[in-house]
């Protein structure tokens, strides 16, 4: 009988559970969507006035002179994402298994403590160290220093920790028992790591390796101080490029209303690209899942 | 359970922060003679470290007035004193034709100078020459008796107010500025060219002053025969500046207009100094 | 650190060398970098720092003076941030990775939302603060307005780091406890939460350097105001905003914005290191 009552209490503070989740997960769900709102709203205007097609047709973006092609400012932020990401995530696994696979505990230790200050240094920190002694080095191979090349540099560093405590923590969670089927089976540490660890791992490193790219598409004071700014489409990695996030930035400050307005069609270009990339990680993931559940 | 019920507590705490927002709302009130209240001013970020100063010389003389100071850029201290969100907007350029609903005050004038790094050989610009190097018709130093090395020109970011002054000056359209980069405030301006030997730009006098002083490598460029200088600017002699502006939607209040004429007083004009910005002398 | 279960006994080849190599490589130029950036910063401000600079106002624009208003605005919006993350994003977390099957289309529009807002820069959430935190709710300039838009900001970090904290422990926990007879609440706060805690640690702690790191969100809702705040009603200016404002917006400011980047750091490193610290007497306890 007092079994029967416990497992009804169980039940109900299982639904309540449940219930409060919910809740939450809604209200957080709910910041997404109201963003979203909010930047189309701003964006409004300009997407009557304008329309969606001469941000892409136009000659060039000078708004003020009526000229609104975004398309090189949308490469811009993609080229240097990508570059990004390209460079901080071999280099954020390879650290991921250094302080998993390799280093003594102590190092590992520190070495961890010494990627999340690097994940608490300020994005004009950053910025500053770029343009003053980045961007000159950068001048000296080819000017004017200010490019793609360090927009590159600056967002791999500052990506880098995300990727590599991420990493980290899902290299982690591989359970003991495999590592040690593969010591007793002698496999060799290479074969242990790339065919074992690694696929095991491998949700948690597309986790880690999307929530960098969404950082380095959004972010803004460090590339805007080392790219240069300039709207164009660059012929080469030492040519200046202008980020969406950094356009925003630039001009919002002396941007009237429908300067204003026009700025905000860069957030949500931004956002619709965040949006394919999310698309993009989620039938990777589906496929990844249903790959899994074969085995 | 017990953890159950502290799951959803702590969600509670989102809402009662938002609850304590109903118990915001300044008072103003000069009844008694002393001036007393809060003054919001917001705009422009060049213009915001100086009004911080100017507050804070009006604090220690009115005890009961709090001046907050809020950054956001012109256009957003233009549309605040619009909306009211602000009772003082802060504007670091002139106000244009048609923006005649709203009443400006000037605080302070700002001179703007073409810079160079310190090391590039050249002394002086024509204005047709500089003209030339922002077109991309001269693209090499040595065309204009510098360096054999390729020039680097810095412009301002669209709608900036240092660009706008640059572009009326010399009669030029942003569209026809063939720059290598493009930057935003002017400490990004003077880094950028201290960083590179090749670069020329145009930053505010006050600030490029400021920065040779602590020796930083840059050179002003005299225009038109006439040195750079916030002297020179003061006298009006220097033919590029910009002013400095407090806006107001209709009559101010009581407290802001206390503040607006303290901050056009004679009595400031160190702080105005102190900000690398030119006083403006209304006696005379 | 996880198992350093790799024996000497295993054959060495030549890609275990490469790995070998690669990794320590990349350890030694990351940490090389990292000190080349903190040194640059240290070189500047180290002369400015001392006690003073801690516990005095600024003065002349931030020139000359210390950072002790700075100080107290950015651990009050840090507060107000995790106050309001830390549950929800833990709720949310919960949600995704134990109750996926039940709520699975919920579970993947949340997800998706979740990384859409990684994806936005910080100064969209800046812009949207202002106009929902600041203008709509009326919370104007405040630590209040300023705590919030970060924790909109943090969340997928915090989110997607939990989840993965959750999901990767194996199904036998789950299995075991259901054959206990354990009810769906208990299992989750005594078998899977402490679990967990590795990847809630690692989102916190990348979600609190964020947050304290951060100056485009902050600029346009906790603002500017340099003095002691009153209450979280009150503006005031975070550490990241100081930096920022005296490397970019102030002539001569430089050598104090290296000294505000200095304690930031420390703060960081004090503040990462309390939460390992409790990580491991909270994990030791549930052991």
């Amino acid at each position: 009988m007092s079994s029967l009552a416990s497992l009804r209490q169980a039940k109900r503070n299982d639904w309540c559970l449940i219930n409060s989740l919910r809740i939450l997960a809604s209200v957080t769900a709910l910041v997404g969507v109201l963003i979203t709102v909010f930047v189309l709203k701003e964006a409004l205007p300009a997407l009557q006035s304008i329309g969606m097609l001469r941000f892409f047709g136009d000659d060039a973006w000078y708004p003020l002179e009526g000229q609104f092609n975004l398309v090189p400012i949308l490469l811009g932020t993609v080229l240097t994402a990508l570059g990004g990401v390209a460079i901080a995530t071999p280099l954020g696994l390879l650290s991921a298994l250094f302080c998993q696979f390799y280093a003594p505990n102590i190092l590992a230790s520190s070495y961890q403590r010494l990627l999340e200050l690097l994940a608490g240094i300020p994005s004009v920190v950053y910025g500053f160290w770029g343009l003053v002694v980045l961007v000159p080095k950068i001048n000296q191979l080819h000017p004017p220093g200010q490019s793609l090349l360090a927009g590159i540099l600056i967002l791999s560093l500052m990506i880098l920790p995300t990727v590599a405590l991420l990493s980290t923590a899902s290299l982690g969670d591989v359970p003991k028992a495999y590592l040690q089927g593969a010591d007793a089976l002698s496999l060799s540490r290479w074969t242990t790591l790339t065919r074992l660890v690694i696929p095991t791992a491998r949700s948690g490193l597309i986790t880690a390796i999307i929530l960098a790219t969404g950082r380095a598409l959004g972010e803004t004071m460090a590339v805007l101080m080392v790219c240069g700014n300039v709207v164009q489409i660059p012929n080469s990695v030492f040519d200046p490029v202008r980020s969406l996030a950094a356009n925003i930035a630039l001009e919002m400050a002396y941007a009237t209303t429908d300067h204003r307005s026009v700025l905000f069609i860069s957030g949500l270009v931004l956002l619709a690209l965040v949006g394919l990339l999310v698309m993009m990680a989620s039938v990777l993931g589906s496929e990844e899942r249903e790959k899994t559940r074969g085995i | 359970m017990v953890h159950t019920l502290y799951l959803k507590r702590l969600g509670l705490v989102s809402l009662a922060f938002a609850s304590l927002a109903a118990c915001s709302s300044p008072s103003i009130d000069s009844s008694n003679g002393d001036l007393q209240g809060k003054i919001i001013l917001t705009g422009s970020s060049t213009v915001a470290p100086l009004a911080s100063e100017l507050g804070k010389r009006f604090e220690e003389d009115h005890p009961h007035v709090r001046v907050d100071v809020q950054t956001g850029g012109s256009s957003r201290g233009l549309a605040d004193a619009r909306s009211g969100q602000a009772d003082i907007g802060m504007m670091s350029r002139d106000l244009a034709i048609d923006e005649t609903d709203v009443t400006a005050y000037a605080v302070a004038k700002d001179g703007v100078a073409i810079v160079i790094h310190a090391d590039n050989p050249i002394t002086e610009l024509s204005p047709e020459k500089i003209v030339e190097i922002y077109k991309g018709d001269v693209t090499q130093w040595e065309t204009v008796g510098g360096n054999d090395t390729p020039i680097s020109v810095v412009n301002k970011a669209e709608g900036r107010s240092t660009l706008e002054v640059f572009l009326k000056h010399f009669d030029l359209k942003n569209s026809e500025i063939k720059a290598q980069i493009i930057i935003g405030d002017n400490e990004q301006g003077i880094k950028t060219i201290t960083g590179n030997p090749d670069a020329i730009g145009y930053v505010s006098i006050g600030a490029a002053e400021n920065s040779i002083a602590r020796g930083e490598p840059l050179k002003l460029l005299p225009l038109e025969g006439i040195e750079p200088s916030t002297a020179s600017v003061q006298d009006s002699s220097f033919p590029l500046s910009r002013t400095l502006n407090f806006v107001t939607s209709g009559e101010p209040e009581t407290l802001s207009k206390a503040f607006i004429d303290f901050a056009q007083s004679s009595e400031v004009h160190n702080i105005v100094e102190q900000q690398n910005f030119v006083p403006i002398d209304f006696s005379k | 650190m996880a198992s350093k279960i790799f024996s000497q006994s295993s054959s060495k080849t030549w890609p275990d060398f490469l790995l070998l190599g690669a990794t320590w490589t990349t350890a030694i130029s990351i940490t090389v970098i990292f000190l080349w950036v903190v040194l640059s910063i240290v070189g500047q401000g180290l002369g400015q720092l001392s006690l003073e600079f801690l516990l005095t106002e600024p003065m002349n624009a931030g020139r000359d003076g210390g950072i002790a208003p700075m100080l107290i605005s950015t651990l009050l919006i840090l507060v107000v941030c995790l106050a309001v993350a830390l549950p929800l994003g833990l709720g949310t977390a919960l949600l995704l990775a134990e109750f996926s099957v039940s709520d699975k289309r919920f579970g993947q529009w949340v997800r998706r939302s979740l990384d859409f807002l990684a994806g936005v820069p910080s100064i969209v959430f800046g812009l949207f603060g202002s106009v929902f935190f600041s203008k709509i709710l009326g919370l104007g300039f405040s630590l209040l307005s300023g705590g919030l838009t970060l924790a909109c900001m943090v969340l997928p970090l915090l989110i997607r780091a939990t989840e993965e904290g959750l999901r990767s422990q194996p199904a036998s926990y789950r299995q075991g406890a259901a054959a206990l007879g354990l009810s769906k609440t208990t299992t989750l706060f005594k078998v899977l939460l402490p679990a967990a805690l590795p990847g809630l640690m690692v989102g916190l702690v990348l979600s609190v350097g964020r947050a304290l790191a951060e100056t485009a969100a902050l600029i346009f809702t906790s603002g500017y105001v340099d003095r002691f705040p009153a209450s979280l009603l009150d503006s005031g200016r975070a550490l990241s905003i100081h930096i920022f404002d005296l490397s970019m917006n102030v002539p001569g400011g430089d050598h104090n914005a290296a000294a505000s980047a200095l304690v930031l750091l420390a703060l960081l490193l004090i503040l990462n290191g309390l939460a390992a610290f409790i990580s491991l007497r909270w994990s030791t306890k549930i052991k």
